[in-house]
C-alpha cells in the first residue's frame, strides 16, 4: 500500500526542466529517501507534493486517492507536512505558540494557551522530541528549532512527512537524535520522505532510495545491507567517484607561515574570538572544527583582513603585522588566498561576467590592468585558461557568474585564487552546495596546494570532509580552540562532543561513568 | 496550441525583462494616462500633444530648442546614472549644478586676457571642481557619520541654492536688477550653433562625457570597482577595494558631471550665473537615468525625449489653453511607469491573458 504514488510528473520552469516524467512510489510507514546533486529536481518535486508548485503534468495520488493540491493548505489538509531547510517559525514567539498556530486551540473564542502547551508536552513525550514549550524560538539551537518544526507538522495530524536536508545544519549528536526520532515516527506508522545528497544518511536511515539526476529518476531500489556508498554514488553522479582522497605525508620542515598569537576580537563586550593560537604550516591542512556561529566567520575575517584584532597579533611570515596596515588588500597582495566561507556575498559579483570575477581582487594587477585601464585581452585570455584548468563549465567567459551551478562558480573562485601562486589559503566550506562531481575535484585541488608547499587553512561544517582532508584539526568553540591535535586522533564522536562545549577532561569523565 | 500559446507568454516575458522595451512602453503609456488626465480636465489631448510636437520638432529653431534643452540635462542624467552605477543615489544634482555654475560664471568673468582655448577649458574645470567638491562633501559625511547619502545631497542641495543666492546677492552681484553675477568674458563662451537659440557647442561636450563616462565605467579599474561595490559590496570588499574612498570618487565625478551642466548652462545660454537658473534640471536627471537604465548612451536619448518635453511644453502653453503644467504631469507618470517595471508587466500580462481566453473560447 502507497501512501504517496507520483506519476508522470513534469516541472518545466522557464528554461529549465526540473522533473521529466517523474515517478515516485513511497510505501506507507517507510522512511524513503530521495537521492540526487544539487539541482536535480528533488525540492522541486516534493514542493509539488507539498502544493507549492503546480505540476505542468502528472497525476498525484495521496493514500490511494487521485488529488490536486493547489496550495500548502490542500497539502496538510492531505496530511503531508514539510520541514523546510530555513525554518518557517516565528523567532519571537513560543514553542507552544509556534507549533499551534493556525489552528490554536481555543476557549470562548480566545486563544487557550494552557492547552496549547498541554497539547504539545503530550505530543512531545509521545515521539521523544524533548523541548520546553515555555522558551522563545529565538533562544533555541538549531536541532531544537528542527524539533519544533517536526512537532508542528505533528499537531497538525501529518502522516506523511517531508524533510528537506535535515542534517545539514546539525551536529553528529543533533544527527543521531534526530534520526532516532525519525525511526520512532516510522514505528507509530508515520510515513517520512527525506530530501538528502548524502550517502550516509541514506544507508543509515531509509528503507527505500529514489535516485535522481537531472529531473529523471535513475532508479528506486530498497536500501540492503550490501548497499554501499560507491554504488549509491555512481547512481547520483552517473559515473565512478572515488569518495577516498589520496593524501600522503609532505617531507620536509613544515615551517609557520601564518599565525596568530594570542588573537581577541571583542564586539559589544563579547568575545568572538577569545585568546585563539593557530599556526598555518606549508604542506599542511589545518582543519577547523565547530559548530557555526563560534568564530569561525571572525576567525576567517580577521585571517583575510576583512577584520582587525582588537587584541593580539597576525603573523605573517614570521614578522608581527601593525594592526592599523590589514586590509584586504593588504592581505591579498601579501598573497593570502580567500575562498569565502558564503560564495554568494563575499565570493563573487553576481552580474559580473566570469571574466570580470576571475580577477576580482587581482583586478589592479598587471597583466589585468595598466595605470588603471583595463587590458581586457589579457584578462580574457587568463580566464580561458583558469577556467578550462579548473574545469569551469560554460559556454563563454562573458557569461554572468550568477547564471553557472553552485559547483562552477565555486570553481571560478578556486582556480581565482589558486591561480595567484598563494602561500596561505583560507578555505572556508570549500565544497559547500557543491554537487559530487565538484566536490571530488575540488578536494584534490586542495590537497594539491598542499603538497606544493601551500599553507592551507580549511574551515568547514562537514566532519568528514575535515577529517579526510586535514593534517591537523583545532577544535573551536565559543571563540576559543579548545582542542587540537593531528587529524588522525580524532574520531567523528569525540570532535562532535568538542565542538558543542564538552572539553576532553569532562568526555574522560563520561567514559569511566560508563 | 496550448503550447503555442505558452511559447508566446514566454517570449512576452522575455520582452518585458527588456529594460529598452520597457522604457519604450512607459513613455507611451505615460503619454496615453497624461492625454486621459487632459481629457478629464476638459482639453483635448490631439490638441495639445500636436502643439507640443510642433514645438519640439516642429521647424529648425524648434529642434534647436529641444537639443539645447537637452544639454544640460544629458549632463544630470549622467551624474545620476554615474553614481547609481557606483552603488550611489545623488539626489543632490540640482546642487551640485549650482555649485558648478557659480565658479564656471566667476572665472569665466574675472579670469580676463587669457585664450579662448585656455578659458573655456578652465571654466570647465572650475564648473568641475565645484560640483564635485560639493558632491563628495555628501559621500564624506556618509562615510564619517553613516548617514545614508539620499539624505544627505537632498539637504545639501537646498545649502547650496541659498548659498549661491547670497553669493550672487552680495559679494559677486552684478550692476542691475537681476540677483546675478558678471558677465563672462567673450572668451569664456560657448559659441551658438543656431542663432538666438539655445543650442551650443555645449551639446557636443555633453556628448563627449557620454562617451567618456561609458569608457570609464568598462574599461577603467575605479570603474570596474565602481560596479563592483554597485552589486555586491560584501565581494568588493574581500576584493581588496576600499569602499569609503570609492564612494568619495564616484560621488566627486559624478558631482564634477552636474557642475559640467552647470557650466555649460552658464557658458552657452546665459552668460552668468542668475538665481533659479537650474528650473529643476537635477531632478529631470533622476527620472533620465532612470528611464535610460543608468547606461550612457540610454541616459543621452531620454534626455533628448526629456528636452522635447520641456521645449514642447513652452509652446503648449504658448499655442493652447492647456497649461504647461500638464507636461510635469507627463514627466512623473514616466518616473512612475519606468521605476515600477511590474506595473508595465502586470497590464502586459493581463492582456496577453485576456487574449489567450478568448481563443480557448474561440
Amino acid at each position: 500500500m502507497y501512501a504517496v504514488e507520483m506519476h508522470g510528473i513534469t516541472k518545466q520552469f522557464k528554461n529549465v526542466l526540473a522533473n521529466s516524467n517523474v515517478e515516485l512510489m513511497v510505501k506507507r510507514g517507510e522512511i524513503h529517501s530521495l537521492l540526487g546533486e544539487n539541482g536535480a529536481g528533488k525540492s522541486t518535486l516534493m514542493n509539488i507534493l507539498y502544493g507549492m508548485y503546480a505540476p505542468t503534468s502528472g497525476q498525484i495520488i495521496v493514500q490511494g486517492q487521485p488529488v490536486v493540491i493547489e496550495n500548502p493548505l490542500k497539502a496538510i489538509s492531505l496530511g503531508i507536512a514539510m520541514v523546510h531547510q530555513h525554518f518557517m517559525l516565528i523567532e519571537p514567539l513560543t514553542v507552544a505558540e509556534n507549533v499551534v498556530l493556525g489552528y490554536e486551540p481555543k476557549k470562548r473564542g480566545c486563544f487557550d494557551m494552557k492547552k496549547a502547551v498541554e497539547e504539545v508536552n503530550t505530543l512531545a513525550d509521545q515521539y521523544g522530541l524533548h523541548v520546553d514549550a515555555h522558551e522563545k524560538v529565538e533562544n533555541l539551537s538549531v536541532g531544537t528549532k528542527q524539533r519544533v518544526e517536526i512537532l508542528k507538522a505533528l499537531y497538525r495530524k501529518a502522516d506523511i512527512l517531508i524533510l528537506d536536508e535535515p542534517t545539514a545544519v546539525l551536529t553528529p549528536q543533533e544527527v543521531s537524535d534526530l534520526f532516532r526520532v525519525l525511526r520512532k515516527l516510522k514505528e507509530s506508522g508515520k510515513t517520512i520522505i527525506i530530501i538528502t545528497h548524502k550517502l550516509k544518511e541514506t544507508l543509515e536511515l531509509a528503507d527505500t532510495v529514489t535516485v535522481l539526476r537531472k529531473g529523471q529518476v535513475i532508479s528506486s531500489l530498497p536500501v540492503t545491507k550490501e548497499m554501499d556508498q560507491a554504488q549509491l554514488a555512481e547512481l547520483m553522479v552517473g559515473r565512478i567517484v572515488s569518495l577516498e582522497t589520496e593524501k600522503k605525508p609532505v617531507p620536509g620542515e613544515h615551517e609557520v607561515v601564518m599565525a596568530l598569537q594570542n588573537a581577541t576580537l571583542t564586539r559589544d563586550k563579547r568575545n568572538l574570538l577569545d585568546d585563539v593560537n593557530l599556526e598555518i604550516r606549508s604542506g599542511e591542512i589545518l582543519g577547523i572544527a565547530g559548530v557555526e556561529g563560534n568564530g569561525q566567520t571572525e576567525l576567517i575575517d580577521v585571517l583575510t583582513g576583512l577584520q582587525r584584532l582588537t587584541g593580539g597579533h597576525v603573523v605573517l611570515g614570521g614578522k608581527q603585522l601593525p594592526a592599523h596596515r590589514i586590509t584586504p588588500r593588504f592581505m591579498l597582495e601579501a598573497h593570502v588566498g580567500h575562498i569565502p566561507e558564503d560564495r554568494g556575498k563575499r565570493g563573487f559579483v553576481p552580474g559580473f561576467t566570469i571574466a570580470e570575477n576571475i580577477v576580482l581582487g587581482y583586478h589592479r594587477n598587471k597583466p589585468f590592468a595598466k595605470h588603471g585601464i583595463i587590458n581586457r585581452k589579457a584578462r580574457d585570455e587568463f580566464a580561458n585558461r583558469v577556467a578550462k584548468q579548473y574545469d569551469v563549465r560554460m559556454d563563454s567567459i562573458n557569461d554572468t557568474v550568477g547564471s553557472l551551478s553552485g559547483g562552477n562558480q565555486q570553481k571560478v573562485i578556486i582556480g581565482r585564487v589558486f591561480a595567484q601562486d598563494p602561500r596561505v589559503i583560507i578555505a572556508a566550506q570549500p565544497t559547500r552546495g557543491v554537487d559530487i562531481g565538484a566536490i571530488e575535484y575540488i578536494h584534490s585541488e586542495l590537497v594539491k596546494m598542499r603538497d606544493a608547499g601551500k599553507a592551507v587553512l580549511l574551515i568547514s561544517a562537514d566532519l568528514d570532509e575535515l577529517m579526510r582532508l586535514s593534517d591537523k584539526i583545532a577544535v573551536l568553540y565559543d571563540g576559543r580552540i579548545v582542542d587540537r591535535r593531528d587529524a588522525s586522533e580524532y574520531d567523528e564522536r569525540t570532535l562532535g562532543a568538542l565542538m558543542t562545549g564538552h572539553t576532553p577532561e569532562s568526555m574522560e569523565k563520561e567514559v569511566k561513568q560508563a | 496550441m496550448t503550447q503555442k500559446t505558452q511559447k508566446k507568454g514566454f517570449s512576452l516575458e522575455k520582452l518585458t525583462q527588456n529594460t529598452v522595451f520597457l522604457s519604450v512602453i512607459s513613455l507611451i503609456l505615460s503619454l496615453l494616462v497624461a492625454g486621459l488626465v487632459m481629457m478629464i480636465a476638459g482639453y483635448s489631448p490631439i490638441e495639445g500633444y500636436s502643439a507640443m510636437f510642433t514645438g519640439a520638432f516642429g521647424s529648425v529653431d524648434n529642434i534647436a530648442q529641444t537639443l539645447g534643452t537637452a544639454t544640460p540635462l544629458i549632463f544630470a542624467g549622467l551624474a545620476m546614472a554615474f553614481a547609481a552605477r557606483g552603488g550611489m543615489f545623488n539626489i543632490g544634482i540640482e546642487g551640485q549644478i549650482i555649485a558648478g555654475a557659480m565658479p564656471a560664471a566667476l572665472v569665466g568673468a574675472y579670469c580676463s586676457g587669457l585664450p579662448w582655448f585656455i578659458h573655456v577649458p578652465l571654466c570647465f574645470v572650475a564648473g568641475m571642481i565645484g560640483g564635485g567638491l560639493w558632491a563628495m562633501l555628501a559621500g564624506f559625511l556618509k562615510n564619517k557619520l553613516r548617514v545614508s547619502e539620499v539624505i544627505l545631497t537632498i539637504m545639501l542641495n537646498y545649502v547650496m541654492q541659498y548659498l549661491a543666492e547670497y553669493l550672487a546677492n552680495y559679494q559677486f552681484k552684478a550692476e542691475g536688477m537681476l540677483v546675478r553675477t558678471e558677465t563672462i568674458l567673450p572668451s569664456a563662451e560657448l559659441p551658438t550653433l543656431i542663432p538666438y537659440s539655445r543650442l551650443t557647442t555645449g551639446i557636443f561636450v555633453a556628448l563627449a562625457f557620454a562617451v567618456f563616462v561609458w569608457w570609464f565605467l568598462s574599461r577603467t579599474t575605479p570603474g570596474y570597482q565602481m560596479r563592483a561595490i554597485a552589486q555586491n559590496p560584501y565581494a568588493a570588499e574581500a576584493g581588496g577595494i576600499n569602499i569609503a574612498r570609492m564612494n568619495l570618487l564616484t560621488m566627486f565625478l559624478s558631482g564634477a558631471l552636474a557642475g559640467m551642466g552647470g557650466a555649460v548652462e552658464v557658458m552657452g545660454v546665459h552668460h552668468y550665473f542668475i538665481v533659479n537658473m537650474t528650473s529643476g534640471y537635477g531632478f529631470d536627471g533622476v527620472a533620465i537615468a532612470v528611464m535610460g537604465n543608468n547606461t550612457p548612451l540610454g541616459t543621452v536619448i531620454s534626455a533628448l525625449i526629456f528636452g522635447a518635453l520641456r521645449a514642447g511644453s513652452t509652446s503648449m502653453n504658448r499655442m493652447t489653453s492647456i497649461p504647461g503644467e500638464f507636461i510635469q504631469v507627463l514627466q512623473a507618470l514616466v518616473i512612475i511607469f519606468v521605476s515600477t517595471p511590474g506595473i508595465v508587466r502586470a497590464l502586459l500580462r493581463r492582456r496577453s491573458f485576456k487574449k489567450n481566453d478568448q481563443k480557448k473560447g474561440a
